[in-house]
């Protein structure tokens, strides 16, 4: 069931009016209900793959606070009888026990998602290294991704390590556990969320808010409009560009940057706003995933500013523990003693890349999005390593830093370089990537921007305005909305315009959008993962 | 409080209007291209009932005149076909008019009896966009939608054409609210003349009999007649092709003897009626033009006088007024058709 299908719209808005109709103490029981038939909608097999981490999660995390619970209790009453030392080799004992238990769950639901989501990809590779060396090729496997089996994964462990760390309690109801794994607004593309934060709102009882459900509404209403105004429309030609890489090169390559990054972007901020606004009109806080990514002005600020939860989840669950990890210290210490200065970035940087590989890795079972990962990883590292440079180049022209002119050479480059790397989520293999990135230097043709080329791949010159209106105003948005949302202030100080807009914007949506018979709308791109 | 529910209920307003007014700006208006399309909401201008309707496919909108029927014997008709009729929007189109009129006569035309599933979104649209919305609408909508369709986009036209947005022109705008006559009381007039050459015989098909679904919309249709106290008429009209077998001619022959029904296969009556498929015909032999249409229509309007309970209504009021208007606009319409036709030819 995408956001943006009729099917959708009826199921949220019968389960909208049945949830503040209800006894408000009931009403979670309502959205876990509505969450478990939305995800059967997908497949009634996918809720046995995500019934199956809700349960060993729910037990672990269980386990490990009761655990927790009573190798305190047990200190505390040992207390006088033990030493320091005694008392240490208990705890780690302890929580050793408890790291097991983690451990096993954590592998149990990993190994799920490796198996359905990266075993042929694995089982390819084998294959053809087995052709290479002259033996029979392995067939793959049947295997059907489960709907946002990344997110919930990755939502579920989040909590798990959360609880092993005693940052969060563990729940004790199974069902608003799972309600906090299913919740169906951002089961299809995130956000990742954190027990801690969605737990708060998502489990309590909601009266009626018609400010929350007016805003709520209407982030939907923008969502939708950036996906099938803007998002739908510009995956026509993107789709042409890319299924015949050999015919479209030089400027056209330039153009699927430049195309693919407005496209994802209205399609994945589209999502979020959907998900935030429908979670909003139930009352419920979902955390922004999104904060004007295209204006940062460095790779690694673009990182924090663009899914920012799956960044945070890696950064809180698998860079800063690997970096405090036995082997990266022992590494930073061997690197530090034999290359000096030089050598003291060694450990964090194999923390990045790595960081980086599983990033990629988990954006898709396929090298692109490998090398993808990668890139992004080396950009950041060598950003970093410049950082004396940069200095340098700022005290010769201190009045660079700081203009506007110079933010904006930033931005731009940043857009750019994140653009460029981009790329290798959209063409068929990573050497087609490289060479049609290559046409731009060796075979430009600049003038197909003027001579009407563009008006040939599959829609025509009012499309094209459509959709650069649709993105201008997704960008004039942007630029007013750096301190406060521009619907958010609109709806505070002019209610009526408002309203107005709100009518204006569901109409143009309604006859711009791109939907329907003769339109092939694509799915949300991060439904995929 | 009040004052925002008041605003609220405000803008909703507007956004009914302005939705509403969307709809009515982007559904096609079927004026100067695609007329089929037309057809359909046409009947529900009529001002006074009929005592014979024809319903199906463009094998009774080309090949009937309702105006020679008046003219000749007195009998009022209307023609609700469309283009690629199939037999449960006829019978969804039967089970409407119904509500709307109690006519002596049904004539039904058998071709469609081939079609036993939805076949196309186009001519869907064709012929149910202009019903009007009715639980008749929305089941004959259910029976026909292919995959990609919604029943949404039957109810609110703009889900599916708002894809005109840069195609709309002048029509839409002068046609938003009105619409003009195409048809004579259903009858799409075309004075064109191709003659028919070389009609291609039907390859042998795999399997003749009708598909289950179209034998029990046909005895749906008997039996709506039969509870109406209607007479129910099936023909086949003389087109040349699609090829009308022999195996199906056999299957209709007899389901009309089992039902007690007459049949008239105009195939094998082409010589009575005075066909002349060299000048008859606008398109080859796959519809009749003006000329062969009043031919076949005077002869089936005294078949009709003959064997069904028609009376000569000349003279009784209001049909003579309405008929009398009507037969001027016909023939104002067939001069300037004619007045066209010649003028291509002689260029």
């Amino acid at each position: 069931m995408s956001f943006a299908s009729t099917q959708f719209l009826a199921f949220f808005a019968a389960l909208f009016l049945l949830y503040y109709a209800i006894p408000r103490r009931h009403q979670w029981k309502l959205l876990l209900a509505g969450s478990l038939f939305f995800y059967w909608f997908a497949g009634w097999w996918c809720l046995i793959y995500i019934g199956v981490t809700t349960v060993t999660t729910y037990l672990a995390g269980r386990k490990i606070a009761a655990l927790a619970a009573s190798q305190e209790e047990w200190l505390k009453a040992h207390r006088d009888e033990l030493s320091k030392e005694e008392r240490k080799a208990r705890k780690a004992k302890d929580k050793s026990v408890r790291f097991r238990w983690m451990l096993g769950c954590l592998l149990v639901n990993f190994g799920i998602l490796a198996v359905v989501k990266y075993a042929n990809f694995v089982l390819g590779n084998v294959s053809a290294l087995t052709v290479f060396f002259g033996g029979q090729p392995i067939p793959s496997l049947s295997l059907v991704l489960p709907m946002g089996i990344s997110f919930y994964t990755f939502q579920a462990m989040g909590y798990l390590i959360d609880v092993y760390w005693g940052k969060c309690r563990a729940e004790r109801n199974l069902g608003r556990f799972a309600l906090f794994v299913t919740f169906f607004p951002q089961l299809i593309q995130g956000p990742i969320s954190r027990f801690g934060e969605l737990s708060r709102t998502l489990c309590g009882e909601h009266p009626w808010d018609s400010r929350q459900i007016a805003m709520g509404a209407e982030r939907v209403l923008w969502g939708l409009a950036k996906k099938l105004i803007v998002a739908d429309r510009l995956a026509i030609p993107l789709r042409a560009l890319v299924s015949d890489p050999e015919r479209y090169t030089g400027v056209y390559v330039l153009a699927v940057v430049f195309l693919y990054a407005v496209q994802l972007y209205a399609d994945f901020t589209g999502g979020i706003d959907i998900t935030i606004g429908a979670a909003q009109m139930l009352g419920v806080k979902v955390t922004e995933n999104f904060q004007r990514p295209f204006f940062s002005k460095s790779a690694a600020e673009y990182w924090r500013r663009w899914h920012i939860t799956m960044g945070t989840w890696f950064r809180d669950y698998l860079f800063y523990p690997m970096s405090v990890s036995r082997p990266i210290l022992k590494l930073h210490q061997k690197c530090r003693n034999r290359f000096g200065r030089f050598g003291k970035h060694v450990g964090v940087h194999t923390c990045s890349i790595i960081l980086w590989f599983v990033t990629g890795l988990w954006h898709g079972a396929s090298w692109n999005f490998i090398v993808w990962g990668l890139l992004n990883g080396m950009v950041i590292i060598v950003s970093q390593e410049l950082e004396p440079l940069y200095a340098r180049f700022h005290a010769r022209f201190p009045s660079l830093k700081g203009s506007r002119g110079w933010d904006l050479v930033q931005v731009a480059r940043t857009f750019w370089l994140m653009g460029i790397i981009r790329v290798l989520d959209v063409y068929r293999d990573v050497p087609l990537t490289f060479r049609q990135l290559g046409t731009v230097f060796t075979a430009l043709r600049p003038q197909t921007l003027w001579d009407g080329s563009f008006l040939e791949l599959g829609i025509g010159a009012g499309d094209w305005l459509v959709a650069a209106a649709g993105a201008g105003a997704m960008l004039v948005c942007s630029l007013l909305g750096r301190r406060e949302p521009v619907r958010v202030r609109l709806t505070r100080d002019h209610p009526q315009l408002a309203w107005g807009g709100c009518v204006l914007l569901a109409l143009l949506t309604l006859v711009f959008g791109v939907y329907g018979i003769g339109f092939d709308a694509t799915q949300f791109i991060y439904n995929q993962f | 409080m009040r004052k925002k529910i008041c605003a609220a209920a405000l803008w909703c307003a507007v956004f009914a209007v302005g939705f509403g007014l969307l709809n009515a700006l982007f559904i096609p208006k079927y004026m100067s291209e695609i007329p089929e399309g037309a057809l359909i909401a046409e009947y529900y201008k009529e001002e006074a009932g009929h005592d014979v309707v024809f319903i199906g496919d463009c094998e009774v909108y080309e090949n009937f005149s309702p105006d020679v029927l008046w003219r000749e014997y007195g009998i009022p008709s209307y023609i609700r076909g469309s283009a690629q009729q199939l037999i449960w929007q006829s019978y969804y189109l039967m089970e409407e008019t119904l509500k709307y009129e109690t006519p002596k006569v049904m004539v039904f035309n058998v071709l469609s009896m081939k079609y036993g599933e939805p076949q196309s979104e186009a001519y869907n649209r064709l012929n149910l966009d202009g019903m009007r919305l009715s639980p008749q609408k929305l089941a004959a909508v259910r029976a026909s939608m292919t995959e990609e369709e919604s029943l949404l986009s039957y109810l609110f036209p703009l889900l599916r054409y708002h894809s005109r947005w840069n195609e709309l022109g002048g029509e839409d705008v002068k046609y938003l609210f009105r619409r003009d006559m195409v048809s004579d009381s259903g009858y799409l007039m075309n004075v064109q003349v191709r003659p028919a050459e070389d009609v291609p015989q039907g390859r042998p098909l795999a399997d003749y009999s009708f598909d289950p679904v179209c034998w029990d919309y046909l005895d749906k249709m008997a039996d709506l007649c039969q509870e109406h106290g209607v007479q129910l008429v099936l023909v086949k009209a003389p087109s040349l092709y699609p090829y009308w077998y022999g195996q199906w001619e056999e299957q209709i022959e007899d389901y009309a003897a089992r039902r007690g029904l007459e049949y008239l296969n105009f195939l094998e009556l082409t010589q009575e009626a005075g066909l002349d498929f060299s000048a008859d015909t606008y398109d080859n032999g796959l519809h009749l033009n003006l000329y062969g249409a009043e031919k076949l229509s005077r002869w089936f309007g005294a078949w009709l006088s003959e064997h069904c309970p028609v009376e000569d209504r000349r003279g009784q009021q209001p049909f003579e007024d309405i008929w009398s208007e009507k037969s001027a606009a016909y023939a104002a319409r067939k001069a300037r058709l004619e007045a066209e036709w010649n003028a291509r030819e002689g260029a």
